[in-house]
Formats: C-alpha cells, sequence, structure tokens
C-alpha cells in the first residue's frame, strides 16, 4: 500500500525492536528469516559510543549481577535478560517446547487472568516480550518511568507464576500452528529448515525453535511447566537495564523479580558439531517465481583467535556495504538479485558462517556459480588492503549507530555478557579491529571459504539440481 | 501498522502494507524549522544522547506522481540515485558512508522519496555536500540503468510475487482507488516496471529533484543554527530548475459499492481477510478527526485488549488474529483496514459476519470509557517512546512535511489525542466505516497452481 518502505538494501542487524517502536519496514523479512535461524550477529559496536555509554556493573542486595547504563534524556525504563536454555532444551520429539512456554509468559501469571495481565500491561503502556533462540530465552520490558513499578511486578508474576491455563494454551496453540501452516509454503521459511535439518542432522540444532505441525499438538502443560522449572534460574541469567533509573532502585526491581528463582537451572548439554554436507547442495521444488538460496559452512567461533579476522572477512565477503565483493558481483555487476549477504553465527558448540539471496529462476545457476567464484578468489588470494582498511573503519565507525534506542543497548549489555567479553569491551573493540592483518585476514579466509558450503534452492531454479 | 501478539501470524497479513500509522506522535522535543532561498526547507531536531546525526532528504514526489503507463518509475530513480555524478562518480557515496562508519539507505511511498545517512556527527557537512551533488547532478548511463531495472525486477519478486499476501494487497488497492493514482503499487507494474529505462528516469528526476521539492531533515547530536548555517552553505548554491506545481491529483468519484477480491494460491495454508475502507488523511481530516480514527483503530484492534481481539479471539474463538489499520500519512485519501485470520474450521464468511457485528456495535454505541482512556493514554505514550529513537522522530518530521502536514502538527499531535472525546470516536466510525467505500480481500488456497504468466 502507501508506505511500502522500498528499501535500497536491507540493514544487517537481526536485532530484534518492538513491533510498535519503529516504524515498520519491509525489510523485516528479511531479518524475521534470519531470527529463527540463530543469533546472528553482525553487530555493532565502536569506539565513540564509549562516551555515550557508561556501562556499570551492579550487584543487587540480593546479590545478582546486572549491567546498567542511566540515562534520564527520556523518562523511560528498558530492560533485557537472558536465561540459557533456548530451544535446544525442548525435550526430544518435542521441538517447540521453549517457544510456546516463551509464548504463554504474559498469557496470565499469579492471579491475573491472561486478559487481565494484559488489560494490567495495556493500561500502564508497558511493553513486554519474550524471545526464544537456540540458546536462550530473551526478555525484554520496555515502560515509561512512572510506571516502573508495576511493569517490575508485572514480569516478575510472568517468571515466578505463569499460570498456563488450558484456554490459554489452547489458543496459543492455535496461533502458532496458524504460523506454521502459512510458513509452510515460505520458501525462505522452507530454505531455512532444510538447511538446519540437512546441516545439524541428529543433533537438536536441526530442531526448528517454532516446532512443527506435528510436535506442537503434542506440547502438554506438563511441558511447559517443566521447561520452566528447569531454565528459570540465577546462574546463566545475564540482564541488562537502561534509562531513567538509579543502580540502586534497579537493583530492588531485579530483586523482586529474579532473586526467587532457584539458584542452578538443570540444563542439558549441547554436544559439539559441525555443519554437515559441504559441498552438498539440496533443491526444493516450489511453484514461486524466485528461488530463495540458503548457503553456510564452518564458521568461527566467539573466542577464537582469529575472531575478529574472521568478522572483517565476512563484512568483506557478504557484509552490507555496497562495497562488499558479493554484492558487488550479484547485485551491482549483474542484477541478478535484490541482495546478498552473509553473517557469522555462533552457538554452543558450533559457529557458522551463513548466507542468504534470492534469484531469478533463469539465472539461478549463474547467481550460485558467481557466489562460489567468489568465495574461491577470496580464499585463494584473500582480501587486498583497501578493502582491510575499508572494513575496519566501517565496522569500527558503525558500532555507535547500532546503539540508538534504550532497548537496543539494553540487549547489547546482555549480549556482550553472553560472549564474556568483559564490561571494558566497547572501549576495547576498536583496538581488536586494527590488530587484524592483512595475513590474518588471508589465514582466516582458507579457514572459512576452503571447504566448500551446504546450499539449499528452493523454487523452480532452472540447470539446477541436488547433489550430494 | 499495529502488529501485536508475541506471535508473527498476528501480524503476516500486512506484511508489505506497512506504514506508520504512529508516524505522527512526537512528543516534547522541539524541532527547528527553516526555509532557504532556493526553497529548500529545513527541520532539525537535537537529540544529544550519542554523537551521531541523522541527515535525511526528503523529496514531495512519489508514485502517485508518476505518468500513468510508467508506474514504478519513482522507486526505481530511487535506486538509481545512487549511481554517481561528475563529481563524485558511481560509488563514491556509498564508499565514503561505509568509510566513515556510516550507514544509508532510501525509501519510496506514493508521496515521497528519501534518502538518509546515519553518520558521526562531525560527517554532517560531508553529508549535506554530497547529497546537494546529486540533488540536480545525477549521471546515468543506459548500463548502469539496465543492470538496476534487473535487481528491482528481483526487489518485485521477492517482495510481492513470491507473497500470495502482498498480491492480494496491491489488489485490493487497485480495487479500493477507482480515480487516485494510489491504486497503482509503489514498486510499479511488472510489466511496466520492464520497459523503464535510463530516459523516464531522467525525465522524472528533471520534474521533480530540485530544491524547492525538497525538505531535509537532521536529528542528532547539533544545535539546529549550526546545521542552518551548514544548510546554506551546502544546499543553498543550489538552483531551482523547475517550477513545482500543485500536487493535485485524480481524487476518488463518490464510491457507491463495496467490492471484494479474491486471490486464490495453491500456497495459501493460512487463509484471511482484509477490509480497506476509504478514510481521510491528516491532510484531509477535520480538525481532531485523525486522532479520532486513530483512537478508533487502537480501541478495535491496537493490541489484545482490543475489541476485536476479545470478541473474536478470546470470546468467541473465531480467529487467531485480528487486528486494525489506519494510514493517515498520505496526501490524498488514506485507508482504515480491518484484518484477521480464522481458526481453521471457520470459515472467512464466519468470520467475517462477526467483525461486521463489533463495527457495527462501535457504530451504533461508540466504545467504552475505558477502552478510550487506555487507548489515547497508549498512543501519547507511544510519543514518548518515540523520543528514544533518533530515526523515527526524523521520520515523523519528513513524513508530515512531505505530506501537507506542518511542524505544528507533529508537535501537538499528542494533545490532539488527548482532546479525543467518545463522541468523536463514534463519530468517526460513523462516517468512515461505510462499506460502500470498502474493499474486501480474501486470501483463499486454491486446489491447482494457476498458470504463472510472466513476461
Amino acid at each position: 500500500m502507501r508506505m511500502i518502505w522500498l528499501k535500497l538494501f536491507a540493514p544487517r542487524t537481526a536485532a530484534k525492536s518492538s513491533p510498535r517502536a519503529t516504524p515498520p519496514q519491509a525489510a523485516s523479512w528479511r531479518m524475521t528469516g534470519l531470527s529463527v535461524a540463530a543469533v546472528v550477529v553482525a553487530f555493532l559496536a565502536q569506539a565513540s559510543a564509549a562516551q555515550a555509554v557508561n556501562i556499570k556493573s551492579v550487584k543487587s542486595p540480593a546479590g545478582i549481577t546486572f549491567w546498567m547504563v542511566q540515562d534520564a534524556s527520556v523518562p523511560l525504563v528498558a530492560l533485557q535478560f537472558s536465561f540459557e536454555g533456548g530451544s535446544a532444551q525442548d525435550p526430544d520429539g518435542k521441538p517447540g517446547t521453549a517457544n510456546m512456554a516463551a509464548s504463554l509468559l504474559d498469557e496470565g501469571a499469579g492471579d491475573l487472568s491472561s486478559e487481565a495481565f494484559h488489560e494490567r500491561l495495556a493500561d500502564k503502556s508497558i511493553e513486554m516480550q519474550f524471545q526464544v533462540s537456540h540458546n536462550y530465552l530473551r526478555g525484554t520490558i520496555r515502560t515509561l518511568k512512572e510506571n516502573q513499578d508495576e511493569a517490575f511486578h508485572l514480569l516478575q508474576l510472568s517468571l515466578n507464576a505463569p499460570r498456563f491455563d488450558a484456554p490459554d494454551v489452547a489458543r496459543i496453540r492455535g496461533q502458532l500452528m496458524s504460523l506454521l501452516n502459512r510458513e509452510s509454503t515460505s520458501p525462505n521459511y522452507i530454505a531455512r529448515r532444510t538447511w538446519w535439518a540437512a546441516a545439524y542432522a541428529g543433533h537438536p540444532y536441526a530442531n526448528p525453535t517454532y516446532g512443527t505441525l506435528k510436535s506442537a499438538p503434542t506440547i502438554t502443560v506438563d511441558d511447559l511447566r517443566a521447561y520452566v522449572k528447569a531454565i528459570f534460574a540465577r546462574d546463566h541469567l545475564k540482564i541488562g537495564i537502561v534509562g531513567d533509573i538509579d543502580p540502586e532502585t534497579a537493583g530492588k526491581y531485579v530483586d523482586e523479580v529474579f532473586a526467587k528463582l532457584p539458584v542452578e537451572a538443570d540444563l542439558r548439554s549441547i554436544p559439539e558439531a559441525a555443519p554437515k554436507g559441504m559441498g552438498r547442495r539440496i533443491v526444493v521444488p516450489l511453484d514461486v517465481p524466485q528461488a530463495v538460496v540458503n548457503f553456510g559452512g564452518n564458521g568461527i567461533p566467539r573466542h577464537d583467535p582469529d575472531f575478529y579476522a574472521g568478522y572483517i572477512l565476512n563484512d568483506i565477503l557478504g557484509g552490507s556495504s555496497f562495497s562488499a565483493r558479493l554484492n558487488r558481483e550479484v547485485r551491482v555487476k549483474r542484477g541478478l538479485a535484490y541482495g546478498i549477504y552473509s553473517s557469522l553465527v555462533w552457538l554452543k558448540g558450533t559457529a557458522l558462517l551463513f548466507g542468504t539471496t534470492a534469484t531469478r529462476a533463469d539465472r539461478t545457476k549463474e547467481t550460485l556459480d558467481v557466489t562460489a567464484d567468489v568465495m574461491k578468489t577470496l580464499a585463494a588470494d584473500g582480501p587486498t588492503q583497501a578493502e582491510l582498511d575499508e572494513s575496519k573503519s566501517y565496522l569500527k565507525g558503525s558500532y555507535a549507530l547500532g546503539l540508538d534506542t534504550s532497548t537496543k543497548i539494553a540487549a547489547q549489555l546482555v549480549q556482550i555478557q553472553l560472549d564474556n567479553l568483559g564490561i571494558d569491551y566497547i572501549e576495547k573493540r576498536g583496538a581488536l579491529i586494527d590488530a587484524v592483518t592483512l595475513d590474518d585476514t588471508k589465514r582466516v579466509a582458507k579457514r572459512l571459504l576452503n571447504g566448500g558450503m551446504l546450499t539449499v534452492v528452493v523454487g523452480k531454479p532452472q540447470g539446477v539440481a541436488s547433489s550430494q | 501498522m499495529r502488529c501485536f501478539g508475541k506471535i508473527a501470524a498476528a501480524c503476516f497479513l500486512l506484511l508489505v502494507v506497512t506504514n506508520g500509522s504512529q508516524a505522527q506522535t512526537p512528543g516534547t522535543p522541539k524541532a527547528s524549522h527553516y526555509s532557504l532561498q532556493n526553497g529548500l526547507e529545513l527541520v532539525v531536531i537535537p537529540d544529544h544522547r550519542a554523537p551521531v546525526v541523522t541527515h535525511m532528504v526528503w523529496y514531495r514526489v512519489g508514485g502517485a506522481d508518476e505518468t500513468a503507463g510508467k508506474s514504478g518509475i519513482a522507486h526505481f530513480l530511487e535506486h538509481l540515485m545512487f549511481k554517481g555524478t561528475e563529481k563524485h562518480p558511481n560509488g563514491e557515496f556509498s564508499n565514503t558512508v561505509t568509510h566513515i562508519g556510516g550507514q544509508e539507505n532510501a525509501f519510496t511511498t506514493s508521496d515521497y522519496t528519501a534518502f538518509y545517512q546515519r553518520v558521526p556527527r562531525d560527517k554532517l557537512a560531508l553529508m549535506m555536500e554530497l547529497e546537494a551533488d546529486r540533488m540536480t547532478n545525477l549521471k546515468l548511463t543506459d548500463a548502469v540503468v539496465l543492470s538496476e531495472r534487473d535487481v528491482v525486477l528481483e526487489e518485485q519478486n521477492m517482495r510481492v510475487a513470491n507473497n500470495p499476501n502482498a498480491k492480494l494487497a496491491e489488489q485490493i488497492d487497485a480495487a479500493l482507488y477507482l480515480n487516485s493514482p494510489y491504486g497503482r503499487p509503489v514498486i510499479g507494474w511488472r510489466g511496466e516496471i520492464e520497459k523503464l529505462n535510463r530516459e523516464d528516469a531522467i525525465a522524472f528526476y528533471n520534474r521533480f529533484y530540485t530544491p524547492n521539492n525538497a525538505t531535509v531533515v537532521v536529528a542528532g547530536d547539533v544545535e539546529p543554527a549550526d546545521v542552518f548555517a551548514l544548510a546554506q552553505k551546502y544546499y543553498g548554491p543550489v538552483k531551482p530548475r523547475v517550477v513545482i506545481k500543485p500536487r493535485v491529483r485524480p481524487q476518488e468519484p463518490e464510491q457507491i459499492a463495496a467490492r471484494t477480491v479474491t486471490l486464490a494460491d495453491p500456497r495459501v495454508e493460512q487463509p484471511s481477510l482484509r477490509r480497506a475502507y476509504l478514510a481521510p488523511s491528516s491532510r484531509l481530516a477535520k480538525k481532531g478527526e485523525d486522532q479520532a480514527l486513530e483512537v478508533l483503530a487502537h480501541v478495535l484492534g491496537g493490541d489484545s485488549t482490543s475489541m476485536l481481539y476479545r470478541d473474536l479471539v478470546l470470546q468467541k474463538n473465531l480467529a487467531v488474529s485480528v487486528g486494525t489499520y489506519y494510514n493517515d500519512s498520505v496526501l490524498d485519501m488514506g485507508s482504515f483496514s480491518v484484518y484477521g485470520a480464522p481458526r481453521p474450521g471457520v470459515t472467512l464468511p464466519q468470520m467475517e459476519a462477526e467483525i461486521d457485528a463489533v463495527l457495527a456495535k462501535v457504530v451504533a454505541n461508540g466504545v467504552e470509557a475505558k477502552d478510550l482512556e487506555r487507548s489515547k493514554a497508549r498512543l501519547i505514550a507511544e510519543s514518548i517512546y518515540a523520543r528514544d529513537s533518533q530515526m523515527t522522530q526524523a521520520r515523523w518530521y519528513g513524513t508530515a512535511l512531505s505530506t501537507g502536514e506542518t511542524v505544528d502538527d507533529v508537535e501537538n499531535w499528542a494533545s490532539r489525542v488527548r482532546a479525543v472525546t467518545g463522541t468523536a470516536v463514534r463519530d468517526a466510525a460513523r462516517a468512515w466505516l461505510d462499506k460502500r467505500r470498502s474493499v474486501t480481500g480474501y486470501l483463499i488456497k486454491t486446489a491447482k497452481p494457476p498458470e504463472e504468466k510472466r513476461s
């Protein structure tokens, strides 16, 4: 309709923002696609942000550590927290359990029915969301300062006393199945599901976070309660708070919400796994004019000594800048696609380089060939000094731009803790990037790009067939 | 568009139909508004939380200003604006933005085309220099244009052709607007995009890209007087190259017949419905009427405490999702939409009948005081939440000034919402929820695939 935000190119971060805070953009399409897959990182950090973001680590009276940024310029408070234990903790045969539990946390808690709970949120304009990825359950609230008491009280109820009443479970199950039904014919969803199922066959990461049409009806209230009991605990809890709030008040609220939770979570360990099927191609026929392509291979763990070299290499290969090699060859020179991107993804026990594009059926083969050539050349010769310099400059400079709302800063505080990067990470980050040499990127290019990729194509691509 | 609920399914119907119906909510930070000698307007919104600045150029031209038969040229030109000038050849602008760690993008609607960069504050002058240059000095070659046309065709594939919901949305608009160019998709009809060329782009550029048809919006860690001085330095010398005539487009005749459109596709696994009513934009609404419609949209379908959600999802168990959407951020007639997806076993007509019953109740009795107050509070709160995002603020002002509104309209939005009465909401419902001025679109599954005709 009127305001199709026709983007020239989509932003690459997969950071989730409140649906209402930001005017919606058609680009969210891509993000939806990626956010289900994993924690896609492509974020964010920068030197000049350090001045603006003064992070404190605070211990609450009950001994819970949280990070915060006090900023009174807008009268609001944003909080994000994470528990370890996302969909990878789903019981065998019941994928979607974690996601369904998260979807029900604001559907009635304590003495409040679902309807009453939503009315209380709405009466005070409080935003509350829960989200599940492979490794984490994250929660976010945003509230006007004047309503913070109510916001933290409701969050406390949702985490300590979720109800899971039968009608609410039935309704949310219905909504999830509606979503799964709809996605069952979406080329993006099919591509993503096919890729993860093949790359991680036999591993929890093969299972879809949202579950399946088969698993959703089998998840019981007992399963949901068991998930909450096992996962909602203080030992792996990370918290970020941003806004017009002082450390003492924040500590009081943190205790109200989290202090009564068990000390230890009951987590099953996630086996180490490398993605399988390198060099393999899977074609899934679907009657759509444009073929959707997902490709991925070995990535680089967050604490690998070559992580920053890999981070830069990915930016040069498939980052969001116009001059990224894939964009240059596939979009700018040949007009084969609206966009082509790659990202580094790291999860517990595995790491990926993952990419996506969508291209016309009659030239899909050309797109795949060009993509493979770009990777081959980069693996053989590495980037140029000019590319390295430009990428460093971009990655350092753009960090602050990712920290432009309280909710995003709170999310970043949590991410830095999850990645165990230290409270001075934002200040250190520029130097970590600068330390990468051309030889580092050449080495990491061979490591990441020489092993081939698992490629999934959904559509009716001409001249492209499955291979082993 | 208001997507609510934790489940994306609640939103799917309007994925493409995005809009900032809340794009009018700012609160306290006062913007400074200037005009340059050459007709360029400037809005500055100070936001000192981080040492960054958002710089946007909004041209008062969009898909609705296209010549019939050339649909998509406004958006295509948006893409081509990145292809360089004599002074700054193809790629230089984008590379500069990357080099300084900035981000850039652009977007096109029926009424405006905007370009923006988010950069460190000390790079504002550089961005102004580059934008001022491409305002009138764009250079295009056939090779560049043809390759980019392929990119746009892939964009059309991605946004529309691959997506039955988006295809239905196009058909609803085409049926809703009997005479207004809003019936054309902004991205264009595929068969027409395929024929656009360099001459079309340059002709369009020469008609509309001129300082007297542009608004520059700057939000960030800057002082208005400094920005004004920079704007005079960089944009001031750009000569107006064409007289911009008033934007008078074909208007809607009296609409007297309810319409329906049905899109059947073998890939539809979740049927859905969307009804769009013609409704006034902020520019065309009577004083306070647009805010009353905004409140009405929120009371009816703004979140999971709304009337439609309570009735259809919670109480009667007919739908998995329902919602509303008021698009007032346009120059000519806007729209008010209601959408829903039935739960399995419920037909679209059954769900539609219940939606109609709820709408009829509001038309007859108005809304409950409690719902009214909750929705007003929520909308006003959004104006505070909005101040948390530099981009959101910049977009509000840019949208308003590109669709016939003023800085005052933006800044008084919250107080106008506060003033909305139950009577005003009921009157707005009576005036605009008139089926004769509506299109109802159905998305359903077909048994066998239709022939894909692709030229």
